[in-house]
């Protein structure tokens, strides 16, 4: 790494700190730290009652650790993606591509805030969590670890993902129909509120292709005891394949993002500003 | 510092031309801008001055010709170029959550690597906040700011990493007219004290007037005029507009020769002429009248009579 990239880096960890202070500070953000909260917490007690077929253990304690898995994601992707496309249009961009080594300090930054970012989706669901619901976390100290690494590894795998999308997309109009639907339906797919099991074999290929069936598994493994593996597909927590998928999107996520952002950031400029400013005054056309 | 050669411009564009599709925007152009000058581009809306300035910011690819800023080609330039280079575009509204003196403390740094002994690289961020005149503001969210001092943070953020060539894009829009007089002021502070060469767009024809060593004016995709604004207006004064009406009927005619043309106006007429009036060209007529010449294509839009 260069002097000038060192140095940007540092500028740009600093940025994603200032980011995420502002926004724990921010009502508009605390209200959706909240709301994400209670909506999880209000899912898994009306479930509380219910017993998984096969285990003798009660929805909730099943369910906790792969919805954390599916937030994990979805925050990690969604984060950066509209993040991105946003900041495009407001010139956040623009101003960094006008400084030297400027593009190597927001994207630092952009990490490290949205990573920063997931402290208070956690916090908001996993203390009421110990406090609503019996033996979240059986495992002890081995299993938080195992949930540590499950989760910086699924980060690492999913955060390219949301970087890239951000970068393709043309608009922040686009964010919804390109962003939150196929985030919505992979989650669907990928065994977070129902098993993998119930779902046709093809789907079941195509879940376990994408990340977030692997970080909900992990997840479980963590947070469920042994024998709750018996009810996954092969029967067992497959932690090996958990590292090794997660770890293959990482790696090309880490290959493909800078040569995406590059190529997006080159085609920036101020007239694409100004005229998101006109088309944003102008929802009807 | 890369392939400067002293005494060469700053800016040098020969021949650049910017077509979307069918739709030519720039057509030719050909300017220069010399250390330590302040040159305004002046044109009307849709001329292409953004655009020339996005080729030069290298923040867009011309489809044809030569660009050469500070010894570069600005579409390849590292990042040792871009911190001597200062950006002002047209419209943000970035950072809304941040403050200006956090803004400009995160931007700032970014040039800290590339200061010399006779540029200190970044300003001082307090002494910037004083110099645009935010100082009051300095810890406010920007999002609670009005436009014209958001546009005040946006000339800050320009200049913060002390630029030897600063590109502003209508700087002044939005400004009240006291902002604008301070802001002329500091325009005059850099290029005089620090030596910053300036290009800077506008249509405002007075504030060309009063900050330009050089008023370039922009029309049908070309530099159709490039002098001081004296020169320029030297080369039109001598030009005079008569108006008269005869039997209810309007004219104007454009001459250099009014007396002598007013005379045989009344030699032919008598007493038919009615509502005479003659008054000297403006440097904004001459503005107004060039630019409409070259917009629709080699016409005057006064019409010319010939008693």
């Amino acid at each position: 790494m260069s002097g000038g990239t060192t140095h940007a880096v540092r500028l740009g960890l600093r940025r994603g700190w200032t980011e995420f202070g502002q926004s724990v500070r921010s009502p508009q953000d605390q209200a959706f730290y909240v709301f994400m909260g209670m909506a999880t917490l209000a899912y898994l007690w009306f479930n509380r009652e219910d017993e998984v077929e096969g285990t003798a253990l009660l929805y909730p304690t099943v369910a906790l650790p792969s919805i954390l898995a599916a937030l994990v994601a979805f925050n990690v992707v969604m984060g950066p993606a509209s993040a991105l496309v946003m900041e495009r249009e407001d010139g956040t961009l623009l101003r960094y591509r006008s400084l030297p080594h400027g593009m190597q300090g927001y994207v630092t930054g952009q990490v490290l805030h949205h990573s920063l970012g997931l402290l208070p989706t956690l916090v908001v669901i996993l203390v009421p969590s110990a406090l609503l619901f019996d033996g979240v976390m059986p495992g002890g100290a081995a299993g938080w670890l195992t949930a540590l690494w499950v989760l910086l590894l699924g980060m690492a795998a999913t955060m390219p993902l949301g970087m890239v999308l951000g970068a393709v997309l043309p608009n922040v109009q686009k964010l919804s129909t390109w962003g939150m639907v196929p985030a919505l339906l992979l989650t669907a797919i990928s065994g977070i509120f129902f098993p993998v099991q119930a779902l046709w074999g093809w789907l079941q290929v195509a879940a376990q292709v994408f990340p977030v069936y692997w970080l909900g598994l992990g997840m479980r493994s963590a947070f469920l005891p042994d024998a709750a593996a018996a009810v996954e597909l092969t029967g067992s927590w497959r932690t090996g394949y958990v590292a090794l998928v997660l770890t293959s999107w990482a790696v090309v996520g880490l290959l493909i993002t800078p040569v995406v952002l590059r190529r997006m950031a080159r085609r920036q400029c101020g007239s694409q500003v100004a005229a998101a400013r006109d088309t944003a005054g102008q929802w009807v056309r | 510092m890369t392939g400067d050669v002293a005494g060469q411009p700053v800016v040098r564009v020969r021949g650049l031309r910017m077509s979307y599709g069918a739709h030519e925007v720039l057509t030719g152009v050909d300017l220069d801008v010399h250390p330590g000058e302040v040159v305004c581009l002046l044109g009307p809306n849709g001329a292409g001055k953004s655009t020339t300035m996005e080729v030069l910011e290298g923040f867009r690819l011309p489809s044809a010709g030569e660009v050469t800023v500070l010894g570069a080609d600005p579409a390849r330039a590292d990042d040792a170029w871009r911190a001597r280079v200062g950006v002002v575009l047209q419209s943000w509204r970035d950072h809304p959550r941040w403050t200006p003196r956090r803004l400009l403390t995160q931007l700032g740094g970014y040039y800290r690597p590339y200061a010399t002994p006779g540029r200190p690289r970044p300003y001082d961020v307090d002494r910037l906040l004083d110099t645009v005149g935010l100082t009051a503001d300095a810890d406010r969210k920007i999002a609670a700011l009005s436009g014209g001092r958001r546009r005040r943070l946006d000339v800050a953020v320009g200049i913060v990493g002390h630029p030897e060539l600063l590109f502003l894009d209508e700087p002044t829009a939005g400004f009240d007219p006291e902002a604008r007089r301070d802001f002329h002021d500091l325009v005059h502070r850099l290029s005089d004290l620090e030596g910053t060469s300036i290009l800077l767009t506008t249509h405002d024809l007075a504030e060309a007037e009063r900050l330009a060593d050089r008023i370039l004016v922009l029309a049908g995709g070309r530099i159709v005029a490039d002098g001081s604004a004296e020169a320029l207006n030297r080369q039109v004064a001598a030009i005079s507009e008569v108006r008269w009406s005869r039997h209810g009927e309007r004219f104007v005619h454009a001459t250099d020769e009014p007396t002598t043309f007013v005379r045989r106006l009344f030699e032919q007429y008598g007493d038919d002429v009615a509502d005479l009036e003659v008054r000297r060209a403006n440097l904004e007529d001459t503005y107004l009248a060039m630019v409409a010449r070259h917009e629709s294509g080699g016409r005057p839009q006064l019409v010319e009579v010939t008693p």
